[in-house]
């Protein structure tokens, strides 16, 4: 419990009975009553998460956009007002500092949203490589506060709470702003689980307010609060990569099959071009494969993986997934064993279980 | 908290009910609930031998593997079936359809080492700060 931060709604989840763990440093909510419950309720109905823990970095300037450009993975050039990108933010090696939601607010400001426990290494990463850019960049985390509505009922629940923005018309990864309890929030429409909903990015003082109120006005609806342990099998189903899981600064954009965020094409240098030209020209070794375990059993994060007698990969991130209600996960492979279908074996304490590669995502919400 | 009177305890949160030179045996309320959603039991085949406070399988919640530790030395005389396809058994119902094992006892004079449910109370009081 020494020195955790806590965000705005910590007397929230614990007045829910919330069961607390230390999540990077940060005192949240791991599960309210439980994590099949929370999973099932965001795949049906609508789940509410403190997301406040997140990192907010604002980028603006001049030079805002070329700042991002040289960071990033993907082509940030292409964004109209006001929409949303999922990104690589690059180490000169082509893996990643972080990966990040880049909202492009105006010509010349960006806001890059990206994980909690990375936030001060992330911004620390950002003003080294800024020199040079006429452009400055700013850390509003511990100023924005942040609630995530994710599920098919989301949009119901939360849209009488806003006035001036109409979010039916939102297009996913696109966001606007609206006033909710009297403030000005930029709502986006993303989310971390694999299913329609929104993030609220609003001022630390209101945040306890929203949270209550959308909990009151959410339960007709079936609105529970949910935990980051159903924020994790949400994600994993549908293959959202979790940083220090699934990618880390020793992972490429390509090994982990993200060649969709990584722009070559782009103009100008960026942080880990040379690397990944030369990559995508030659191949990867290896890349970060969907899976089940078609034998009884649980994959977790670091098992190791055999074919033919062969260490061969290692489990990234592995649950039994309790929508789709079976043993899955992610793991690095080889290139030559990452086709779907292939067989391999998950190491469970020293018992050989039989796997086979399958396609991504695991799960797909129905449009 | 449920801690019924009338089973033993071990340090690992275990029960088991003693009906002469068999016990059967399973996790507790306090274990189940530290773990949430149980999603997969793997016991010790019948038949084969365990040895008291020694790991005889393991129990895995959404988040994580928890090993469970016999209780007694002895053989495994049956085994819970039911928790295969329904693991979520030990949450509903920890010390009854969510048994998970019955052992034929090697040495019935090792179960005076177990706690009653009054030093089990206490233990789980004084682990829970």
């Amino acid at each position: 419990m020494d020195n955790l931060k806590q965000t705005p709604l910590n007397a929230e989840h614990r007045a829910l009975g919330a069961k607390m763990v230390d999540f990077g440093g940060w005192d949240m909510p791991v599960q309210y009553t439980s994590i099949i419950d929370e999973h099932v309720a965001v795949r049906t109905r609508c789940g509410m998460f403190d997301v406040s823990h997140m990192g907010e970095i604002w980028v603006e300037g001049p030079q805002a956009l070329d700042l991002v450009q040289f960071l990033s993975s993907n082509d940030a050039s292409k964004l109209a007002l006001h929409q949303i990108q999922y990104s690589g933010l690059l180490t000169p090696q082509g893996c990643f500092v972080d990966d990040m939601l880049v909202h492009k607010d105006a010509d010349d400001r960006y806001l890059l949203v990206v994980n909690a426990s990375n936030t001060d290494k992330d911004f620390a990463w950002i003003l080294s490589q800024a020199k040079g850019f006429d452009a400055k960049a700013t850390n509003a985390s511990p100023v924005t506060a942040q609630i995530a509505l994710q599920g098919p009922k989301s949009l119901e629940i939360l849209q009488p709470f806003v006035t001036g923005l109409d979010l039916a018309p939102i297009k996913y990864y696109w966001y606007g702003y609206g006033t909710v309890l009297g403030e000005r929030c930029l709502i986006a429409r993303t989310g971390y689980t694999g299913e329609d909903g929104f993030e609220v990015y609003l001022s630390p003082q209101s945040a306890p307010a929203l949270w209550r109120a959308l909990l009151e006005a959410g339960k007709p609806h079936g609105l529970v609060p949910a935990g980051l342990g159903a924020r994790d099998t949400l994600r994993l189903e549908a293959c959202m990569a979790l940083y220090g899981n699934d990618i880390d600064d020793t992972t490429t954009v390509l090994d982990a099959d993200l060649g969709w965020i990584l722009k070559l094409g782009k103009p100008g240098p960026f942080n880990g071009r040379s690397v990944l030209e030369k990559q995508k020209a030659e191949g990867t070794a290896r890349k970060l494969v969907a899976f089940e375990l078609t034998e009884r059993g649980i994959p977790r994060h670091g098992f190791e993986c055999f074919a033919g007698g062969q260490k061969v990969g290692m489990v990234t991130s592995g649950t039994q997934a309790p929508f789709l209600k079976k043993p899955l996960g992610m793991a690095y492979l080889p290139v030559s064993l990452s086709e779907a279908g292939t067989a391999f074996e998950v190491d469970i304490r020293g018992k050989k279980v039989a796997a086979k590669v399958v396609p991504k995502p695991h799960y797909k919400r129905s449009k | 908290m449920n801690i019924p009177s009338d089973l033993k305890y071990t340090k690992s949160h275990e029960w088991i009910r003693v009906e002469g030179n068999v016990g059967t045996a399973g996790i507790t309320d306090f274990a189940q609930q530290e773990l949430g959603d149980i999603v997969f039991v793997e016991a010790p085949a019948q038949g084969s031998a365990v040895a008291a406070g020694a790991p005889m399988g393991s129990v895995e919640s959404v988040k994580a593997v928890s090993e469970i530790n016999a209780p007694a030395s002895g053989t495994v005389s049956a085994v819970n079936a039911d928790l295969t396809d329904h693991p979520e058994l030990l949450n509903a119902d920890p010390y009854g359809k969510g048994w998970i094992l019955k052992i034929t006892f090697a040495n019935t004079g090792e179960l005076s080492g177990l706690m009653d449910a009054a030093a089990y109370a206490a233990y789980v009081a004084e682990s829970a700060h």
